[in-house]
């Protein structure tokens, strides 16, 4: 658990919790089989860059990812971890 | 000459359908596939000695089962063998585009790349070496630009380029990594001993690139136990080592490729900037202004088709009027007598009362177009999804509820949108309810009849409120009941917004347009008929008309109908609704249209023209019943039995006529239920 100075650990944690603006990199999604297709043929692949560019509070979801711009509904954001 | 099929491939929002239309201009045809819901297009070109069949497939991202769509393209390249598949990518967003080729690709059909919007991507600052990429990805590419007709005549020279090469070039093929490859060879193995159809028909590496994806609609093609005995082994064996699903991992090998080859060929000037569509996005889709901004555009698309379709509306009426009254006069007196009645009352009368409405229909249609187009309408889906879903429904199920308010038969049409089988149904069943405008013709003369001015405003209100009110509590419980399943989580892509070319809104229009002409006109056409024989004969004998008026005359002879005897027959169930029988003979008249319901109600009073006597039998009418009647007929007419277009309309896009019925049925049900409810109850209090 060592820590040097100015590398940051990056924690695994649901897009969600990502701001406006920021890029992340997608780890993997806890969702069933179908959902997990789909967001994959859409590019959320592991690996993939994502950037948010809008995180709800007030409005939706929606991020960048290929080059496209996705939105994202209810619960769908929580669901994809990213670090 | 030669015959071909091309397939037409390409993500949503692609731009497919302007390269279909660029590809086969006016010669299109619009069916179903057989025994699913989305509609199968067609399409017919001539080049250079060739004969080319274009069919339009659905557009997908990928090619999985988990989607009807997705399925429905897959099927078609696997079972009828297209000659070729055009798969049309985005420019502007290749990488994403490119997934679906990689897919096209394992299914060892020859495929053409167009190279779509490749003006926007120029714009961007994107620099494409389309040869190197086309050498790495081992297919030809040919750039277009679909809404401006531009790369026809190439993209044609290379469909059939590639048709004549008969196979013999070699298809490019995804490489998945050692750990994958070494499975797919086991299950590969495994297949090749099995020696089945199956395994002919599709290929040994596909199927067990699907089988190793765990492919739902593969795997149960699969009968043999060994075969699926190994799959599970291989599946198991690499969900250990790569530590997520073998499916998963296969899609990001597939982008690696993709990715590895853009890198190379792809130049990138200008970043990506948080752009104006970015800021119009947010205000658009934010949480507070977001829906009251949807509410006024639509207030103002409804507002300008009807404002604006009035003058074609009263030049289409004032055409009718005078073919009707030229026939009358024209026609030579005394010679077939009934033949005239039928094409004067019957036919134009019938079909000339939907085709009315035709302008408001094309601008709504219009309107809509221009909103899709541009791309508005995928924010909006988003903004209306937090209410749908509360239903049970999706965003976009509003989009067709919204049209019912014009008319239910283009509605019922665009819920093609909507991805998911049942929520399609479930809104389907419940546009009905979504008051249209041929019901307002009731509200018009039932409500000045029985309230005073200050209540008409709010009755009116009250009336499509109830109708709203009542959509919304039945697609709940039908979600809950007949069409029960989840929703799917909301995933959509929000393409660029886009300045609507004038010539692709003119075609999605007459796509729409044309099809209610000729479904509401063909089934309008023979149900008037029809009914005109059902309401003059059999025909009173003469002597009971002796020493009548000409409209008391017509009076009887209705009642001596068939409809009028059913008018009759009927009167004891509608009794507890505070219906008689000369309602019950109006409503037979509705269910061809409902326009009819007015026309009907005038003959069976004996009052010539319904309009110009208006006051004559909005008195008659007070005269015979209560508000509270005048108030249940209405709601009566709103709630039951859809006219014979929306029947027939749901049953074309439904594919049975199982679900049409349980529509009519299930409707006119409720009706009955409810009105028999609010009577009785009205009745003891007022």
């Amino acid at each position: 658990m060592s820590q040097s100075i100015g590398v940051k650990e990056r924690q695994i944690r649901p897009l969600s919790t990502a701001k406006a603006g920021e890029r992340v990199r997608l780890v993997r999604i806890d969702a069933g089989r179908g959902l997990n297709s789909r967001l994959a043929s859409m590019g959320l692949v592991p690996s993939a860059e994502l950037r948010v560019v809008s995180n709800g509070h007030p409005g939706p979801f929606v991020l960048i990812v290929k080059e496209a711009k996705v939105v994202l509904g209810r619960g769908v954001a929580q669901k994809i971890l990213v670090n | 000459m030669k015959s071909i099929t091309v397939a037409l491939a390409g993500n949503p929002n692609s731009g497919k359908t302007s390269v279909f239309n660029m590809l086969t201009g006016a010669r299109q045809h619009v069916g179903n596939y057989p025994g699913v819901t989305v509609e199968k297009k067609e399409g017919q070109c001539t080049h250079r000695d060739w004969r080319i069949t274009f069919v339009d497939l659905p557009g997908t991202y990928s090619l999985t089962a988990y989607s009807t769509e997705e399925l429905i393209a897959r099927h078609h390249i696997q079972e009828d063998r297209p000659d070729v598949v055009v798969d049309v990518v985005d420019a502007s967003n290749l990488e994403r585009n490119l997934y679906l080729a990689t897919q096209i690709m394992e299914m060892d059909v020859p495929m053409v790349l167009a190279f779509n919007m490749s003006d926007l991507a120029e714009r961007h600052g994107l620099k494409f070496d389309l040869d190197q990429l086309s050498r790495l990805l081992e297919v030809r590419i040919v750039p277009t630009v679909g809404n401006k007709g531009q790369g026809r005549t190439e993209l044609l020279d290379a469909i059939i380029e590639t048709a004549d090469a008969e196979r013999q070039k070699r298809i490019h093929r995804v490489t998945y990594g050692d750990e994958i490859e070494d499975e797919l060879l086991a299950v590969q193995q495994a297949l090749g001993k099995a020696d089945s159809d199956v395994v002919t028909r599709y290929g040994r590496r596909w199927l067990a690139i699907k089988l190793l994806e765990q492919d739902e609609d593969v795997t149960s093609k699969i009968r043999d136990r060994g075969i699926l005995e190994v799959v599970g082994r291989s599946v198991a064996h690499l969900r250990d080592i790569l530590g997520d699903e073998p499916e998963i991992v296969m899609a990001d090998r597939r982008y690696g490729f993709i990715s590895g080859a853009c890198q190379e060929t792809i130049q990138s000037s200008v970043e990506r900037r948080h752009d104006i569509s970015d800021t119009i996005d947010a205000v658009v889709t934010n949480r507070v202004l977001g829906l009251p901004i949807f509410l006024l555009l639509m207030y103002v698309v409804f507002f300008l088709t009807f404002k604006i379709g009035s003058y074609p509306m009263d030049w289409l009426e004032a055409f009718f009027g005078s073919l009707a009254d030229g026939i009358t006069n024209y026609w030579p007196s005394g010679r077939a007598e009934w033949l005239r009645s039928l094409l004067v009352d019957g036919v134009i009368g019938g079909v000339g009362g939907v085709l009315v409405f035709l302008p408001n229909i094309l601008l709504l249609f219009m309107a809509i177009a221009l909103l899709e187009d541009s791309g508005y309408m995928a924010r909006a889906a988003f903004v209306m999804d937090r209410i749908m879903h509360k239903i049970g429904l999706h965003g976009k199920s509003f989009i067709p509820m919204l049209i019912g308010f014009g008319c239910s038969v283009p509605a019922i049409m665009a819920t093609r949108i909507l991805e998911n089988r049942r929520n399609r149904l479930t809104t389907i069943m419940v546009i009905p309810l979504m008051s249209c405008g041929a019901r307002l013709t009731i509200y018009a003369l039932f409500i000045p009849a029985f309230f005073p001015p200050h209540w008409q405003g709010p009755m009116l209100w009250l009336i499509y409120l109830i109708g709203i009110v009542l959509g919304i509590v039945a697609a709940k419980m039908l979600r809950l009941t007949v069409f029960r399943g989840e929703t799917m989580p909301f995933v959509m892509e929000l393409p660029p917004y886009r300045m609507p070319t004038g010539k692709g809104v003119l075609v999605h229009t007459w796509q729409r347009g044309w099809l209610y002409i000729r479904k509401a006109g063909t089934v309008i056409l023979a149900v008037s008929i029809v009914l005109w024989f059902a309401m003059n004969f059999p025909k009173p004998p003469a002597d009971r008309l002796e020493g009548r008026s000409a409209q008391e005359a017509r009076q009887e002879s209705l009642r001596h109908s068939v409809v009028g005897r059913v008018g009759l027959a009927v009167e004891p169930l509608l009794r507890p609704l505070g219906f008689d029988w000369k309602i019950g003979t109006a409503l037979i008249g509705s269910v061809a249209a409902k326009e009819l319901f007015v026309s009907q109600l005038g003959i069976i009073y004996a009052v010539e023209s319904p309009d110009e006597e208006a006051p004559s039998l909005r008195e008659r009418l007070r005269a015979d019943y209560t508000p509270l009647v005048g108030f249940c007929v209405m709601l009566f007419c709103l709630i039951s039995a859809p006219c014979i277009a929306t029947v027939a309309m749901t049953r074309q896009e439904t594919n049975s006529w199982g679900w049409a019925l349980f529509q009519f049925f299930g409707l006119t049900g409720l009706a009955y239920v409810l009105i028999l409810l609010i009577y009785q109850i009205g009745r003891l209090w007022l």
